[in-house]
C-alpha cells in the first residue's frame, strides 16, 4: 500500500510539473509583461533595460525555475484587471464553484445507483425501459442546452426559480456557503441539476452495463446455488462489484464536471472560477489565466489521485499497481 | 423412495426465432448416499440437467415439462422462497471454474458463513466455528488464516477445496458437481477427485457427477447416465457400461479413450460432431454419426430397451435384442 | 463486386436485427437527412446567410410563420441579425457534421496509430504511452479544449482566430481524445495477439507493419465502428459547446453552437426560437448518433475498452 502511494504521489508531481511548464509557456509568450508595466511610450532601448532588470532576457529554464519558485509560495503574478495577486483572485471564487460541483455530486450519486441497479435487475420492467430512453435522451442534451431550457421553462415561464447568480451566501471560517441559506439552497437548483444532466445518465447507463455483467457471473450464480437472499446478493455480492469500475471512471467524471461548470457558470452567470476564467479569457488577463490553470490542475491531479486510492483500498485484488485495462 | 427422481425433464430455451429444446424426456433417479456420473460432450445437456434440478437454469431457459422431486417434493413448482430454503442447504452445487466461483472481493469467511446465516439460526462465533471445521475437513492447512483471506490469494485447486467445503456447510443430503475439475491442472484434479470420494463415502452424501472424463466417471460414480443432445441414450451401473457398452454412442466414446488403443496406434474418435440445440436430427439425433445407421434411425426417435438393472435408446440394441425376444417367443409351443 | 458483398450484407444478422430495430431504422433515416441536407444546404437554402446583402436588420427577431407576427418569408423566423433562420441552421448543420467528421478522423488516425504501436510494441513504450493515454483521459477533452483555445485567442487575436477556426476546432478537438481509439486499438491487439494466426503470419516472415495492418486491425473494426459512430456525437457536442463560450465558430460564420449563443441574449425577453430551434437541431442529430452507436455496441457486441 505504501509504495502504491509513493508512485501515485510521484506521478501527481510530475502531472504538475507538465502544467506548470505548459502554464510558464502561455505566459511567456501570451501578452507582454512590460505592456502592462509601463505602456507603449517607452522607447526601445530602455525597453531591452527594463527587460535585462526584469529578467526577461535570461535562459527559458532560469525564467522557468524563478516562475516555479514563485508559484511554489503562492506567487502566481498579478492579474491585470483586478490588480491583486492572481491566486486570491482565483479562491475567492473556488467555494461557489465547489459547491456547484458539490450539489451535482449528491444528485449523480443518490440517482445513478438505485436508477442504474434497478434497470439491471429488472430490464424488461416499463421503469426500466422509461428510464433507459430518459437517459439517451439526457445524454444527447449538452448541458448548456439543459440550462438554457432549464431557465425558460422555470425561471422565464413559470417564474418558480431564479436565473442567474449564487443569492444569499453566509461566510463559515471564510467559505462562502449557499447552503446555509433558503435563497442561496433555491439558486443552487437549476445550475446543479443542469451540471448533472450528462453524467448523471452517463452512469446510470454505466452502473447498469456493469451490474448485468455482474449478475451473469460465475460468482453470483454460484451466490444464488448457496440459497442466500436475494438482497444479499445483489445489494452485497453484485453491487460491491459492479462499484468499484465506477468509482475509477468517476475520478475521470469529476475532471468532465469541472469542466462543465465553465458552461454552467456561464449559462446561469455563476460568480465561480469558470465564470471568471472566460473574462479572464476576454480581458487576456495571462495571469488569471495561468492562475486557473493550476488551480483546476491542482483539483484534477488531487481528485484522481484520492480516487486512485480508494479504489486500491476497496478492491482486495489491487494492492501495489493499478492494472491498466484491456487484454489482461 | 428415492433421494432424487426426475420424471420427463422438458427444457427449453426461447428463442426470438421461437423455442429450442435443450432436454427432452429426461428420467433417472438417485438414492441416499448413491453417487451417480452424467457423461456426454459439451452441449450434450449434461449442466442444463443439473442447473435445472435447482430451478437456476439462466434467462432464456425454462422448465416447460416433467417432475423434480426431492424428498417428494417436486422442486419445479416451489414458491421462490421454498426454492432459496432448499439451494444450498439440502441440495449443494459446486462449480466448474474455481477461478471465477468465489466473488473476488468478500473473505473466505464472508462467503462461508453467509450460507449458514441463510439457513441456521446461529451466531457468528458458531458459524465460523462450523466453516474452520469444514476447511479443515477439506484438508486446508492453517483454515483459521484461510478464513480471513480472499480468493485471489489462494491458487486454483486451494479454491475448489473451499468451495468444497461451502457446499459441505450445512450437511446436504445432494450434492452436485458440475465439471468440478475440468479447470484444473491433471494432479491437482486427482487430489480433488480423492476428495470428494473421501467426503461422499465418509457421510451419506449423494453425488450427481457431471463431466466428460469417463476415468473420472469409472473412479469415483457406482452409476451413470450417458447424454446426447439432450437426452438420455444409455443408463447403467457404471462398471458394466464400461466394460460393456451398448449404446453405438457409449461405445464411441469408450473406444476413444487413450487405454483402448495400440501404443503408438491412432486414437479412435466418433466421427461427426454434436449437433446444435437449432438443429437436431430427426429420429435418433446420434444416427449421422452412427455406424450402424437404418432407415428407422433417420425417422423415429427410439424407445428404451429396458435390461436387468440399465436401459438404452437405441434401434440397432433393440432390433438385436428384438431378434432374440422373438426367437424366445417362436420357441413357445404353437396353440 | 460489389453485388456480392451486397448480398452478404444482406443476409447477415446484422442487417437482420438492423431491419427489426426500428429505432435504429428511424434513426439512420433521420440522419441520412441530416447530412443530405447539408450537403445540399447552398441549393435547398432559400437565403445564404454569408452574404450580407441578403440580411436586413430590419427583419431581425422575426419569430416562426406559426406565430401571429410571423413573415410569411422567414419559415423560422429571423435571428438578432436578421437572417433567415432555417438558411443558418442549415448552413450551421454543415459547420458542425464537418468539424465533428474531421475531428473524429483525426481522432481514429492518431488513436489507432498509437494503439497498434502501444499493443504491437508492448513493455516499457506501452506502459509509458497507456499512462500518457489515462492522464490525458483524467483532463477532460473539454477543458483541454477550453484552455488551448482560449490561449490561441489570446495569440492570434480575434480576427486571425476567426478565419482558422474550423482548423483549430478540428486540431483540438481530433487531438484531445486519442486515447479513446488507442485503448480499445490496444486491448483489441492485446487480444489478437494472443490467438494462433498472428504467430502463423509471423512464422511466414511478414513485418510488423503489414502484420498489423492487414492482419490485426480489420478484426479490430466493429469496436472502432461503435467507437467512431459515438465519438462523432461527442465532437458535436464539444464544438457545440466551445461555439457557445464563444470559443469556436465565430457568429458570421455561425456552426449549431454558436447560433444558440447568439440567440441566449435573447431568452429572457421571451424570443426563444433563435436559442430553441437550432438546440433541438442539435439534440435531435446527436441523439440520433447515439441511438445508433447505442444499436451497433448491442449487436456487434464487440469487446469495447471499458475502465
Amino acid at each position: 500500500m505504501f509504495a502504491f502511494l509513493v508512485k501515485r504521489v510521484i506521478q501527481a508531481i510530475i502531472v504538475m510539473l507538465v502544467i506548470s511548464v505548459i502554464a510558464f509557456s502561455i505566459q511567456d509568450n501570451l501578452g507582454d509583461p512590460l505592456r502592462e508595466l509601463v505602456g507603449q511610450s517607452v522607447s526601445e532601448a530602455e525597453r531591452q533595460k527594463l527587460r535585462d532588470k526584469l529578467g526577461l532576457n535570461d535562459p527559458f529554464l532560469v525564467q522557468y525555475w524563478r516562475f516555479l519558485k514563485k508559484a511554489l509560495h503562492g506567487d502566481l503574478g498579478t492579474s491585470y484587471f483586478f490588480k491583486r495577486p492572481a491566486a486570491e483572485v482565483i479562491l475567492d471564487k473556488l467555494p461557489a464553484t465547489l459547491e456547484l460541483v458539490f450539489g451535482a455530486t449528491i444528485i449523480i450519486v443518490v440517482f445513478s445507483v438505485p436508477t442504474g441497479v434497478f434497470t439491471a435487475i429488472y430490464p424488461m420492467h416499463w421503469l426500466s425501459r422509461f428510464a433507459m430512453g430518459v437517459s439517451i435522451v439526457g445524454i444527447s442534451i449538452p448541458v448548456f442546452l439543459t440550462a438554457i431550457m432549464l431557465i425558460y421553462v422555470f425561471a422565464v415561464q413559470l417564474g418558480w426559480l431564479p436565473s442567474f447568480g449564487r443569492g444569499d451566501t453566509v461566510l463559515v471560517y471564510g467559505w462562502s456557503t449557499g447552503f446555509l441559506t433558503k435563497d442561496g439552497l433555491v439558486h443552487l437548483i437549476l445550475p446543479c441539476i443542469a451540471l448533472s444532466s450528462i453524467i448523471l445518465p452517463l452512469f446510470i447507463r454505466l452502473i447498469r452495463a456493469e451490474m448485468l455483467e455482474v449478475l451473469e457471473s460465475e460468482y453470483v450464480k454460484f451466490a444464488w446455488a448457496k440459497g442466500l437472499s436475494r438482497r444479499r446478493i445483489w445489494f452485497l455480492h453484485a453491487l460491491k462489484n459492479t462499484l468499484l469500475p465506477v468509482i475509477t471512471v468517476g475520478g475521470v467524471q469529476i475532471g468532465t464536471l469541472i469542466a462543465y461548470t465553465i458552461l454552467t457558470e456561464t449559462v446561469f452567470q455563476w460568480p465561480g472560477m469558470g465564470f471568471l476564467f472566460l473574462e479572464a479569457v476576454n480581458r487576456v488577463d495571462t495571469p488569471l489565466i495561468i492562475a486557473y490553470l493550476i488551480v483546476v490542475g491542482l483539483i484534477f491531479v488531487i481528485t484522481n489521485t484520492v480516487v486512485d486510492l480508494i479504489y486500491g483500498l476497496v478492491n482486495p485484488t489491487v494492492k501495489l499497481a493499478r492494472p491498466h485495462g484491456g487484454g489482461e | 423412495m428415492p433421494l432424487l427422481e426426475v420424471k420427463n425433464l422438458e427444457v427449453k430455451f426461447a428463442m426470438r426465432r421461437g423455442d429450442l429444446t435443450a432436454l427432452r424426456d429426461v428420467s433417472f433417479s438417485i438414492d441416499k448416499g448413491e453417487r451417480l456420473g452424467i457423461v456426454g460432450e459439451s452441449g450434450a445437456g449434461k449442466s442444463v440437467t443439473a442447473y435445472s434440478i435447482l430451478n437456476l437454469i439462466s434467462k432464456p431457459g425454462y422448465i416447460s415439462g416433467g417432475q423434480i422431486l426431492f424428498q417428494g417434493k417436486d422442486l419445479s413448482k416451489l414458491s421462490p422462497e421454498e426454492m432459496r430454503a432448499i439451494r444450498g442447504d439440502g441440495i449443494s452445487m459446486i462449480f466448474q471454474d474455481p477461478m471465477m466461483t468465489l466473488n473476488p472481493v468478500l473473505t473466505i469467511g464472508t462467503q462461508m458463513v453467509e450460507v449458514l446465516h441463510a439457513h441456521r439460526e446461529m451466531s457468528d462465533q458458531q458459524a465460523r466455528a462450523i466453516a474452520i471445521e469444514k476447511l479443515v475437513q477439506v484438508h486446508i492447512p492453517s483454515a483459521a488464516t484461510r478464513f480471513e483471506q480472499y480468493p485471489h490469494e489462494l491458487s486454483g485447486g486451494m479454491r475448489q477445496r473451499i468451495v468444497i467445503a461451502t457446499a459441505l456447510l450445512t450437511d446436504p443430503l445432494l450434492i452436485i458437481a458440475d465439471e468440478p475439475t475440468t479447470a484444473l491442472d491433471v494432479t491437482i484434479q486427482a487430489e480433488i477427485i480423492e476428495l470428494l470420494l473421501e467426503l461422499c463415502e465418509s457421510s451419506d452424501v449423494g453425488l450427481i457427477l457431471i463431466t466428460h472424463d469417463l476415468g473420472v466417471v469409472s473412479q469415483v460414480t457406482q452409476r451413470v447416465l450417458v447424454m446426447y443432445a439432450g437426452r438420455i441414450v444409455e443408463e447403467g451401473l457404471t462398471h458394466g457400461i464400461i466394460r460393456n457398452p451398448r449404446h453405438p454412442y457409449t461405445q464411441g466414446l469408450i473406444g476413444a479413450l487413450p487405454q483402448q488403443t495400440v501404443p503408438g496406434g491412432r486414437l479412435n474418435q466418433i466421427r461427426g460432431v454434436m449437433p446444435s440445440l437449432a438443429n437436431t436430427p430427426s429420429g435418433c439425433a446420434f444416427h449421422p454419426r452412427c455406424p450402424h445407421v437404418t432407415d428407422i434411425c433417420e425417422s423415429v426417435v427410439p424407445e428404451y430397451s429396458i435390461f436387468d438393472r440399465s436401459r438404452v435408446a437405441c434401434h440397432w440394441v433393440k432390433d438385436q435384442l428384438g431378434d432374440v425376444s422373438e426367437q424366445k417367443i417362436n420357441e413357445t409351443p404353437a396353440p | 463486386m460489389t453485388t456480392t458483398t451486397w448480398e452478404r450484407f444482406k443476409d447477415s444478422s446484422f442487417y437482420w436485427s438492423f431491419r427489426r430495430d426500428k429505432v435504429a431504422v428511424a434513426s439512420l433515416a433521420v440522419l441520412c437527412v441530416f447530412v443530405a441536407a447539408s450537403l445540399l444546404a447552398p441549393l435547398i437554402a432559400p437565403y445564404n446567410p454569408y452574404d450580407p446583402t441578403q440580411i436586413d436588420l430590419m427583419d431581425s427577431e422575426m419569430p416562426p410563420v406559426w406565430i401571429a407576427e410571423g413573415d410569411g418569408r422567414f419559415l423560422l423566423g429571423t435571428d438578432g441579425q436578421g437572417r433567415d433562420l432555417l438558411s443558418t441552421i442549415l448552413y450551421g448543420t454543415r459547420i458542425s457534421l464537418t468539424i465533428g467528421i474531421c475531428a473524429v478522423i483525426l481522432q481514429a488516425i492518431l488513436g489507432v496509430s498509437i494503439g497498434l504501436v502501444a499493443g504491437y510494441r508492448g513493455g516499457r513504450l506501452d506502459n509509458f504511452l497507456m499512462r500518457v493515454a489515462d492522464i490525458q483521459l483524467s483532463f477532460s477533452t473539454l477543458m483541454v479544449a477550453i484552455i488551448v483555445l482560449a490561449v490561441f485567442q489570446g495569440l492570434f487575436g480575434t480576427e486571425l482566430y476567426e478565419r482558422l477556426a474550423i482548423l483549430m476546432l478540428i486540431l483540438v478537438i481530433g487531438i484531445a481524445e486519442w486515447p479513446q481509439y488507442a485503448r480499445t486499438v490496444r486491448a483489441s491487439v492485446l487480444a489478437e495477439k494472443k490467438k494462433e494466426y498472428v504467430d502463423a503470419v509471423r512464422v511466414i516472415g511478414l513485418g510488423p507493419m503489414r502484420i498489423m495492418f492487414r492482419h490485426i486491425l480489420p478484426n479490430t473494426l466493429s469496436p472502432l465502428l461503435v467507437i467512431s459512430t459515438l465519438q462523432i456525437a461527442n465532437a458535436i457536442v464539444t464544438e457545440a459547446a466551445l461555439s457557445f463560450l464563444g470559443l469556436g465558430m465565430p457568429v458570421t460564420k455561425p456552426s449549431l453552437g454558436s447560433l444558440i449563443n447568439s440567440g441566449f441574449e435573447f431568452i429572457l425577453s421571451g424570443v426563444w426560437w433563435i436559442t430553441i430551434i437550432p438546440g433541438v437541431v442539435l439534440i435531435i442529430l446527436v441523439l440520433v448518433m447515439n441511438l445508433l452507436g447505442d444499436f451497433m455496441r448491442d449487436v456487434l457486441n464487440p469487446k469495447l475498452y471499458k475502465e
